[in-house]
C-alpha cells in the first residue's frame, strides 16, 4: 500500500509535466503571433484606422491680366462601405436621393461589377454618386444618420469663368486604375488631370493631400481622432497658375472662328507667352461641370468636328506661302541669293518642261516685292540655285539635308515642347526621305513644292505662330508655353532660354521689309491697321478641297508685341480670312480695344459660315 | 498527529493568497482594458457602479468578504455538509432551467432583483466537495468498478444538467476531474486514451487540408502518424519501464523519418506517410518479437495502443471524409474552430488573433489598444479577456500572465499533496485541475488553437458569479489546507 501511494504520488509529475507542455505550447504560439508575424499589425491597422483623406483645393488658374479664368466649386461624393452597411432602409435612401428602386439597384450591381469596379471590395469605400450639389448634399446630410456605412466626401471640381479656352484647360476626371497602379500619390476615386494643363500641371495644382487618422470601431462607427490628431498631416492647397493667356483676345479669337474649321495662335514674341490659342470648334468648358457632364461629353467626343482636339497643337497642315519666309531667309544666309537677287517670273516658274503657275506681277523682281506678291517663281528658283550650288560637296543630297536643318533650327519638323500635351511634330522631309522614295533620280525640281510650303512639307499652327515670333525677334524665340508663372514655383527652364535659328540678324531685316511691303501694299494690305506697323505674309495651302487661308503675321515693326498665325480650313485665299482675323487680333491686342470699323468686319467674319459637306440639313 | 492550535491566519498559505489577489489584480486592469471606450474619463470612473470595471470590483469585494467568511468553517463542516450541498445546488441548478429566461440561448440566469447569477459556477464547487468527501470514505478504492462508477456519476450528473442549460462550454469543465480520477490511481491508459484521442481528432481533422510543402504528404495523416508513434515510445519507455526497447524505437523511428522527410523534399518526391507506416509496423513487431524473446508482457498493450490509435485516427477520418455530408463536416469543423470562418463562426478566432499579434513584443500600452477598445473582438470581455492582455501588455505581459497564473495552478498541486488526507488531496486536486482547465481552453481558444468553447479565464474574465464561485472554490480550500494536520 505504502508502495501504491509512492508510486501514484510520481504521478503529479505527469500532471505537472501537462500542465507545463501547455505553458509552453502557448507561449511558442504566442512569440509566433506577437514577435515574428507581422501580419496581424497591419491587419489590425487596417481594422481600426480609417484614414480619410482630406483633399486639397486644386490651384487656380489666371490670365495675363490677373483674370480668374478656371476656379473650384464645391461638390459632394457619397460613398459607402459595403461591410458597414447595416439595416439599410434603401426606399428612404432613394427617397432622399430622389431616385427610384430600379435606379438603386443597377447602380449597386454597377458597383458590385468588378468590370466595371475593379477595385470593388466590401472592406473599402465605394462611390456610391459623385458630383452632388450643395442643396442635394444638404437633403441627404440631415438624414444620414440614417445610412450607416454611408458617408460623405466632401470634393470640389472645376468650373469656368469664361466659356472659352476650354481645350487649352483640360480636363479633370477620376484617375485611372493604371495610373494608381503606377503612381503611389493616387488612390481610387481621386481625381486628376486628364488633358491640356489640368494634365501637364497636375503636379503642381494638385497640391498635396491631407490625412486624417480616424479610429473605426468595429460597427464601422467612427470613435475620433487616433492620438488627439497628432499623426494627421493637413492638405497642402494646389498651387495657382497665371497663364501667358489674354482671355479678351482668346474670347474674340473664338468668336472670330465660329463655324470654321481651324485654329489661331498667338505668341507674344518677347517672352514666347501665348496670348491666345484657338481651336475651332470650340467648346464652351462650363458644359463639361456637375452632374449634366457625362451627357454633354458623350456629345462633344461623338461630333465628327473634333472640338474636344487641340488643332492648333495637334493639327499638321501645309503651310504655303507663309513658308516661302523661311526659303528667303535660308537662301539669303547662304549667299544663294542678295537682297539685289532678280528672278524672273513667266507667270510662274518654268524649268524645262515642269511648270508651277503663280499670279499676275511685274517680272523678274527681287527679294522684296517677291515677298510682298508672295511669287511662287522666285523662291522656286531660289531652291533650284540653292540645290545645283557647287558649294555643296556632296551635292544635291548635302544641300537638302543643309536645307532641313534650317528649317529645324527655326523650329519646324520637332514638337517645340509647349506645356500642353498631344503637340504633333509636323513634316519636314531629308535628304534620306526622298531617296527612299526616288531612289538617286531626284532634284530640285523634284521637289520643288516644298520652297512654296506645299508637298511633304506641314506644320502646325503652333509652328507658324513661333515662326512669326522668331521673325520678330530678329532669329531668336522662346519656346512657346501657356503658364508665365507657378506660384511659389518656377516654370520649366526650357521656356526661359532663348533659341537662335541658323540665320543672321540681318537676312531677318530683310524678309521684315518685304512682310511690311506686303502689308502696304501686297497680299495682306487687309491687315493694315492705322497706327501701328503690321508685318505680315498670307498663305493660300493648296488643298484637294477649296485651299486653306493662312496668314501670318507680327506688329509692330518695331519692338513687336504680338505674333500671330491664323489657319482657316478650305477658306480660300489667305487674303478672305486668314489676314483680317490676324489684323482684328493684333488691333484688339495692341490697342486694348477695336475700332468702331474693326467691330463690324469682326461681326461680318463671325457670321461668315464655311461649308464643309458635313452639316446636318 | 497533534493539533495545533495557532491562529488560523499563520497556517493560512499566504503565497497562494498572494498568486490569487495578483490574478484578481491583473484580471480586473484586463477589464478596465477592455471595456474603456477612448472617451476621457477619470481614473476614478472605473469604480463607478454603472460600468462593468465598478461591477467587477464590487463583485471582488464581495467575494473577498464571502472568502473570509469561508475561512471561519473549518475542514470538518466541509466534509459534513459535502453532499448537502451538492444535492441543494443541484436542485437550483435544475430548477434554473425551468425558471430562467433565455438569454442567447442559455438557461443557467437566475435574476434577483439588480443582480444575476449563474448557479452552475457554484456547481463545481459542490462537485469538488462531494467528490472529495466520497473518496475519502472508508474502503474506498478507486479500481473498484463500482466506486469508479460512482466517482463518474459525481460529476457527470451536474455536466449532464449544466448541458441542458444549453453552457455545453461550462459543461465540458467537469471533464477535469478526470484528472483527478488519474492522481488517485485509475490506471493511466484511460488519461492516456482519452488525451490521444482527442489529439489524433483535432491535429487530424485541423491539418486535413495541408499538405507538407512540395510532397504529396497530408499533414494531418503525418503529425497523427508522428504522434502515434511519440506515444507508443514514451509508453514503453514509462508505463512498460522498458528502457532498452524504447531506445532503440527512438533512434530508429527518429533517424528513420529525419532521413525520409530529408530525402524527399531534397532528392526525390515521395508520400513519406508510407515511411511512418512502415516505421510503425516495425515497432509493432518490435514489441511482439520482445514479448516472445525477453517476456515483456505489457508490450501488448502497447501494440493494442497502436493499432487502436491507427483505428480510431481511420475511422474519424472515414467518417468525416465519407459518411458525414459536405455541410454536416463544415459544421463540425467550424464548431471545432477548425476552419477559418471570417464572417461567422471564425469571426471571434480571427479578430482575437489580430488583436493579440498587433500587440508586438511589448504592447501598445495599458488603455491603449485599438482592437479590443473598438469592439473588434466580441466578448472582448468575457471569454476572450486573454487578448486586450495580449493587445496591450504584448508579448512579455501575456507571457507573464501566463506564468503566473500557471505557478498559481503548480502552487494548488503543490497544497494538494501536502494534504495529511485524501479529502484535502482530492479537493486541491481538483481545485488545480478545474483552474487548469479552464486556462487551457481559454487561452487555447482565444490563441486560435483550441475549440470555440465559450468559458471564463478565471480571475480575469468579467462576471460575477464564476469570480465568486472561483474564489468560494478557493478559499475553501485554504481553510482545508490550514487545516491539513488536522484528521477529519
Amino acid at each position: 500500500m505504502t508502495n501504491r501511494k509512492f508510486k501514484l504520488e510520481k504521478r503529479k509529475f505527469v500532471l505537472a509535466g501537462f500542465v507545463l507542455l501547455v505553458l509552453s505550447t502557448y507561449i511558442v504560439r504566442l512569440f509566433n503571433l506577437q514577435v515574428l508575424s507581422d501580419e496581424y499589425k497591419s491587419k489590425a491597422d487596417s481594422n481600426a484606422f480609417y484614414k480619410k483623406t482630406i483633399y486639397p483645393a486644386r490651384g487656380l488658374m489666371y490670365d495675363r491680366n490677373g483674370k480668374l479664368l478656371v476656379y473650384n466649386q464645391p461638390a459632394y461624393d457619397i460613398t459607402f462601405v459595403p461591410r458597414n452597411v447595416r439595416n439599410l432602409d434603401t426606399l428612404e435612401l432613394c427617397r432622399t436621393l430622389n431616385m427610384t428602386r430600379e435606379e438603386f439597384d443597377e447602380r449597386m450591381a454597377r458597383i458590385r461589377n468588378k468590370r466595371y469596379n475593379p477595385g470593388y471590395s466590401t472592406y473599402t469605400e465605394q462611390v456610391f454618386m459623385s458630383r452632388l450639389s450643395v442643396e442635394e448634399f444638404a437633403r441627404f446630410q440631415e438624414k444620414m444618420f440614417m445610412f450607416a456605412g454611408f458617408y460623405v466626401q466632401k470634393r470640389s471640381i472645376r468650373q469656368y469663368a469664361y466659356g472659352a479656352a476650354g481645350v487649352l484647360f483640360g480636363d479633370v476626371g477620376e484617375v485611372s486604375q493604371k495610373k494608381i497602379e503606377s503612381d503611389p500619390y493616387y488612390t481610387r476615386g481621386d481625381y486628376i488631370g486628364t488633358q491640356g494643363l489640368e494634365s501637364s500641371y497636375e503636379a503642381a495644382l494638385r497640391g498635396k493631400k491631407g490625412v486624417e487618422m480616424l479610429l473605426r470601431d468595429a460597427y464601422g462607427r467612427i470613435q475620433g481622432n487616433y492620438r488627439n490628431g497628432e499623426l494627421d498631416t493637413a492638405a497642402v492647397r494646389g498651387k495657382d497658375l497665371k497663364l501667358g493667356l489674354d482671355i479678351e483676345l482668346q474670347q474674340l479669337g473664338e468668336r472670330l472662328m465660329k463655324n470654321k474649321i481651324g485654329s489661331i495662335v498667338a505668341i507674344e514674341p518677347s517672352t514666347g507667352e501665348i496670348l491666345c490659342m484657338v481651336s475651332a470648334p470650340s467648346y464652351d468648358p462650363r458644359l463639361l461641370v456637375g452632374r449634366q457632364r457625362g451627357e454633354n461629353h458623350k456629345v462633344l467626343s461623338q461630333d465628327k468636328r473634333k472640338p474636344l482636339m487641340n488643332r492648333a497643337v495637334m493639327g499638321t497642315y501645309p503651310p504655303g506661302s507663309t513658308f516661302k519666309i523661311s526659303q528667303a531667309l535660308t537662301f539669303l544666309q547662304e549667299d544663294i541669293i542678295t537682297p539685289q537677287t532678280y528672278f524672273p517670273c513667266a507667270d510662274g516658274f518654268r524649268y524645262n518642261k515642269f511648270k508651277l503657275g503663280c499670279h499676275a506681277h511685274s517680272s523678274p523682281l527681287p527679294l522684296v516685292p517677291a515677298i510682298a506678291t508672295s511669287c511662287n517663281s522666285y523662291f522656286c528658283w531660289g531652291l533650284v540655285r540653292m540645290f545645283s550650288s557647287k558649294k555643296y560637296e556632296g551635292g544635291v543630297p548635302e544641300a537638302m539635308d543643309l536645307w532641313r536643318d534650317y528649317m529645324v533650327s527655326m523650329g519646324f519638323g520637332y514638337r517645340l515642347g509647349i506645356d500642353i500635351p498631344g503637340e504633333a511634330r509636323g513634316m519636314i522631309p531629308n535628304a534620306k526621305y526622298y531617296t527612299r522614295h526616288y531612289g538617286n533620280y531626284w532634284n530640285a525640281v523634284t521637289v520643288i513644292s516644298i520652297s512654296i510650303g506645299q508637298g511633304e512639307v506641314t506644320l502646325t499652327p503652333l509652328q507658324i505662330a513661333n515662326f512669326a515670333a522668331t521673325i520678330a525677334n530678329r532669329g531668336t524665340y522662346f519656346p512657346p508655353h501657356l503658364v508665365s508663372e507657378i506660384e511659389n514655383d518656377t516654370i520649366a527652364s526650357k521656356y526661359k532660354i532663348p533659341q537662335s535659328t541658323m540665320v543672321g540678324r540681318e537676312a531677318y531685316e530683310e524678309v521684315i521689309k518685304g512682310m511690311r511691303e506686303a502689308v502696304l501694299g501686297g497680299t495682306c494690305r487687309a491687315a493694315n491697321i492705322p497706327g501701328i506697323e503690321v508685318c505680315g505674309k498670307t498663305g493660300t495651302a493648296e488643298n484637294r478641297g477649296k485651299d486653306h487661308s493662312v496668314f501670318m503675321g507680327f506688329a509692330p515693326m518695331e519692338n513687336p508685341k504680338i505674333a500671330v498665325a491664323v489657319y482657316v480650313e478650305n477658306g480660300g485665299f489667305g487674303a478672305v480670312y486668314g489676314v483680317p482675323i490676324g489684323a482684328l487680333l493684333m488691333e484688339k491686342y495692341i490697342n486694348g480695344t477695336l475700332s468702331d470699323e474693326s467691330l463690324k468686319k469682326a461681326a461680318e467674319i463671325e457670321n461668315k459660315r464655311i461649308y464643309y459637306g458635313d452639316e446636318e440639313r | 498527529m497533534a493539533m495545533r492550535r495557532d491562529s488560523i491566519l499563520s497556517r493560512l498559505d499566504w503565497w497562494t493568497l498572494g498568486l490569487y489577489a495578483l490574478l484578481a489584480i491583473m484580471g480586473w486592469c484586463a477589464i478596465c482594458g477592455a471595456s474603456y471606450d477612448y472617451i476621457e474619463t477619470d481614473f476614478l470612473d472605473f469604480f463607478s457602479p454603472s460600468v462593468r470595471t465598478g461591477k467587477q470590483a464590487m463583485w471582488m469585494l464581495v467575494s473577498a468578504f464571502v472568502g473570509v467568511i469561508l475561512l471561519f468553517f473549518d475542514k470538518r463542516i466541509y466534509k459534513d455538509w459535502a453532499f448537502i450541498i451538492y444535492a441543494l445546488t443541484l436542485l437550483l441548478c435544475i430548477v434554473t432551467i425551468f425558471i430562467s429566461r433565455d438569454i442567447k440561448g442559455s438557461h443557467s440566469w437566475i435574476t434577483l432583483g439588480p443582480f444575476s447569477l449563474q448557479p452552475a459556477e457554484f456547481m463545481k464547487f459542490a462537485t469538488t466537495l462531494a467528490l472529495a468527501s466520497f473518496m475519502t470514505r472508508y474502503g474506498f478504492n478507486i479500481n473498484e468498478n463500482s466506486n469508479i462508477y460512482k466517482c463518474l456519476a459525481i460529476f457527470l450528473v451536474p455536466m449532464l444538467i449544466i448541458i441542458g442549460q444549453r453552457e455545453t462550454g461550462s459543461a465540458l469543465v467537469y471533464l477535469a476531474f478526470f484528472l483527478v480520477l488519474y492522481r488517485e490511481g485509475m490506471t493511466g491508459l484511460v488519461l492516456l486514451s482519452a488525451i490521444s484521442c482527442v489529439l489524433y481528432f483535432i491535429v487530424g481533422i485541423r491539418f486535413s487540408e495541408a499538405t507538407i510543402s512540395s510532397l504529396p504528404t497530408n499533414l494531418g495523416h503525418y503529425w497523427v502518424l508522428l504522434l502515434i508513434q511519440f506515444f507508443s515510445i514514451c509508453m514503453t519507455k514509462f508505463w512498460c519501464k522498458n528502457s532498452a526497447t524504447a531506445l532503440i524505437m527512438l533512434i530508429v523511428n527518429s533517424l528513420v523519418t529525419l532521413a525520409a522527410y530529408w530525402t524527399a523534399v531534397y532528392l526525390i518526391t515521395f508520400n513519406i506517410i508510407y515511411v511512418q507506416y512502415m516505421l510503425l509496423g516495425f515497432n509493432v513487431i518490435y514489441l511482439l518479437l520482445n514479448i516472445r524473446l525477453r517476456k515483456e508482457k505489457r508490450n501488448l498493450w502497447v501494440v493494442l495502443f497502436v493499432l487502436g490509435s491507427l483505428i480510431f485516427y481511420n475511422s474519424c477520418d472515414y467518417v468525416m471524409h465519407n459518411v458525414l455530408r459536405p455541410h454536416q463536416r463544415i459544421r463540425i469543423e467550424v464548431l471545432l474552430g477548425l476552419k477559418e470562418d471570417i464572417v461567422k463562426a471564425g469571426y471571434n478566432v480571427h479578430q482575437s488573433k489580430i488583436a493579440i499579434g498587433s500587440g508586438g513584443v511589448f504592447g501598445k500600452g495599458f488603455l491603449k489598444g485599438t482592437q479590443t477598445k473598438l469592439k473588434y473582438v466580441p466578448e472582448q470581455d468575457t471569454d476572450f479577456i486573454f487578448c486586450t492582455i495580449g493587445e496591450e501588455q504584448g508579448f512579455v505581459g501575456s507571457t507573464f500572465v501566463l506564468v503566473v497564473f500557471v505557478i498559481f495552478i503548480l502552487r494548488l498541486m503543490a497544497l494538494a499533496e501536502r494534504q495529511g488526507d485524501t479529502f484535502g488531496r482530492v479537493y486541491g486536486y481538483s481545485l488545480a485541475s478545474i483552474f487548469f482547465f479552464h486556462f487551457t481552453i481559454n487561452v487555447g481558444m482565444v490563441l486560435g488553437i483550441m475549440p470555440v468553447i465559450g468559458i471564463p479565464l478565471p480571475f480575469f474574465s468579467y462576471g460575477g458569479s464564476s469570480f465568486l464561485g472561483f474564489s468560494i472554490l478557493l478559499f475553501s480550500f485554504l481553510r482545508i489546507d490550514a487545516d491539513r494536520d488536522v484528521r477529519a
